[in-house]
C-alpha cells in the first residue's frame, strides 16, 4: 500500500468500484481463513449451523452498515477521534441488531446469549472501517463490506456444519445421520471448535499451496 | 514507512472541529438506538409474552385457559390482570369445562454456569408436579443442557410428590435429587450423570420452591378454582 494512502489522503474519487473489493473477502482474504479476525465468536458461536448462520448474517450486518457511515463521514471525522467514533458507530449499529434478533425471535436471542453484544469488539469490523471505509467511496466499501460479511458467514458455516453434525448428528436440526450413530460431545463443546478450526486451516492452506505451485 | 510520510499533509484541525465531529456521531447514535428500540419494543413484549404463555400450556398439560394469580403482602392470593409486573405470580391453568388442571409457577437457581430458571405445573389436589420446562439456562451445551432434553430426567417431572402433611402445614417429604438409577421414592429427583451439577440444581430449586409455594396454595384452592368467564384467553 502506498504511503498516501495510509495517510487517508488518496483522493478516492475517480476509480469505480470493482467486484473484486466483494470477492476478495470471500477467498483471497477471506476474514477467518486466511486474516484469522473474530476468532471469539468464530470457536464460540459455531456449536450449529443454525447459530453459526444467525451471527454470521448479525456481523454482516453490523460491518455493512459501519462501513457505510464510515465512510459516508469519513472527510467529517478528524483523525485524532476517528477511532472513538468508529467504535460509537460500531456500538450503535449492535445494539440495533441486538433489539432486532429479540423481536424476530426470543430462542435465538437465548441462543446466542452474550456473543451478540461481543460483536462490538470484533476485530474485523474495526479493521475493516479503519483499513478500509476510512479512505474509500460509499461504493467501493459497500462491496467490501459485503464481501468481508458473506466470507466471516461462510467461514462460519463451514465450522458449525461440520460441530452440528459430528456433535448432534444433525445440520439445521435435520437428522442426517442414522440413529445408532454415538455423537462426539466433544464436537459442540469448545474444544471441538478448536479441533475443527485447525481442519479448516489445514485444507485452506494446502489449497493455497497446491496454488503457489502450480 | 518512508521519508514522505514526515510532510504533514494538513494543518491540524481545531478542537472545535474534533468536538463537532464526536458530538454530532453521538447525537445520530443516540438517534438510532432510540428509534430502533422504541420499533421493536411492542414485539419484543409480545415475544417475551408468548414464549411463556407456551410454558404455562406446557407444564399444565390438557388446558385451554389460563388466570393469573399473585400473593399480596398479607399472603392473601387475588386475581390479577395477566400483564401486571409483580412478584410470587400463580399461573392458573383450566380445561374446557373451566374446572382448575393445576397451576404454573417460576423458580430459579444457581446452576453450574450461571442461574437457571425455571417452570414447573404443579396439581394442587393431587400435590404432585405435572409438567417441568427451562425458561432460561446457560449451561454448558452437551451436558449440562440435558435438563432440557434427557427424555429420563424429564420423567422426572409427570408425577413427583408434593404431599403436605395432614394439616396442610407443611410437605412431607421435601423433593430431593438423587444419582442416576437410585430413585426409589416418588418425591426424589433422578439425576443425569455427565450432568450432575445442573440436574442436583433442579431438584434442589424444586425443593425449594414446592416448600414454599405448596402449603400456601392448598390453602388458597378456593381463590383459584373460581374461574371467571370474562377473562377466558383462547
Amino acid at each position: 500500500m502506498a504511503a498516501n494512502k495510509e495517510l487517508g489522503i488518496t483522493p478516492t474519487a475517480g476509480a469505480a468500484p470493482s467486484t473484486d473489493e466483494f470477492i476478495k473477502g470471500l477467498w483471497r482474504d477471506n476474514p477467518v481463513f486466511v486474516q484469522v479476525l473474530g476468532m471469539c465468536p468464530v470457536l464460540a458461536v459455531s456449536n450449529t449451523a443454525e447459530n453459526a448462520l444467525a451471527m454470521g448474517l448479525a456481523t454482516a450486518f453490523v460491518l455493512l452498515m459501519s462501513n457505510i457511515l464510515v465512510s459516508i463521514l469519513r472527510d467529517f471525522i478528524p483523525k485524532q477521534v476517528r477511532i472513538a467514533s468508529y467504535i460509537l458507530i460500531i456500538a450503535t449499529f449492535v445494539t440495533i441488531t441486538d433489539y432486532v434478533i429479540q423481536a424476530i425471535s426470543v430462542d435465538l436471542h437465548k441462543s446466542l446469549g452474550a456473543f451478540i453484544s461481543l460483536i462490538v469488539v470484533n476485530c474485523l469490523i474495526l479493521s475493516r472501517a479503519e483499513a478500509f471505509a476510512s479512505k474509500n467511496t460509499v461504493g467501493k466499501s459497500i462491496l467490501d463490506a459485503a464481501g468481508m460479511g458473506v466470507g466471516f458467514t461462510f467461514a462460519l458455516l463451514c465450522l458449525g456444519a461440520v460441530r452440528e453434525l459430528f456433535g448432534n448428528g444433525t445440520i439445521f436440526g435435520l437428522g442426517v445421520l442414522p440413529d445408532n450413530f454415538q455423537e462426539w460431545i466433544v464436537m459442540i463443546l469448545p474444544a471441538g471448535g478448536f479441533f475443527t478450526l485447525a481442519l479448516w486451516l489445514l485444507i485452506f492452506n494446502v489449497m493455497e499451496a497446491r496454488k503457489a505451485k502450480t | 514507512m518512508s521519508t514522505t510520510t514526515s510532510i504533514q499533509p494538513v494543518a491540524q484541525p481545531s478542537s472545535a472541529k474534533m468536538l463537532q465531529a464526536m458530538v454530532g456521531i453521538g447525537l445520530l447514535c443516540a438517534l438510532l438506538i432510540v428509534l430502533t428500540f422504541e420499533g421493536t419494543l411492542p414485539r419484543i413484549e409480545r415475544n417475551k409474552a408468548e414464549a411463556l404463555e407456551k410454558a404455562i400450556f406446557k407444564v399444565v398439560p390438557g388446558i385451554t385457559s389460563k388466570q393469573t394469580f399473585a400473593f399480596d403482602s398479607e399472603n392473601q392470593l387475588s386475581l390479577i390482570a395477566d400483564d401486571t409486573e409483580a412478584d410470587q405470580l400463580v399461573y392458573a391453568g383450566y380445561d374446557e369445562n373451566n374446572q382448575l388442571v393445576g397451576v404454573a409457577i417460576e423458580a430459579s437457581g444457581m446452576g453450574f454456569a450461571d442461574v437457571i430458571r425455571i417452570l414447573y405445573g404443579y396439581d394442587i389436589q393431587q400435590e404432585k408436579i405435572i409438567g417441568f420446562y427451562v425458561l432460561e439456562s446457560k449451561e454448558t451445551p452437551g451436558l449440562g443442557d440435558k435438563i432440557e432434553k434427557d427424555e429420563a430426567f424429564l420423567a422426572n417431572f409427570e408425577a413427583l410428590d408434593v404431599s403436605l402433611t395432614d394439616n396442610k402445614e407443611r410437605v412431607k417429604n421435601k423433593i430431593v435429587p438423587v444419582k442416576q438409577g437410585k430413585k426409589e421414592n416418588p418425591w426424589e429427583v433422578d439425576g443425569i450423570t455427565g450432568a450432575t451439577i445442573s440436574s442436583r440444581a433442579i431438584g434442589e430449586i424444586l425443593g425449594g420452591s414446592t416448600g414454599s409455594w405448596a402449603p400456601r396454595l392448598a390453602k388458597s384452592l378456593e381463590v383459584l378454582t373460581k374461574k371467571e368467564d370474562h377473562n377466558g384467553s383462547e
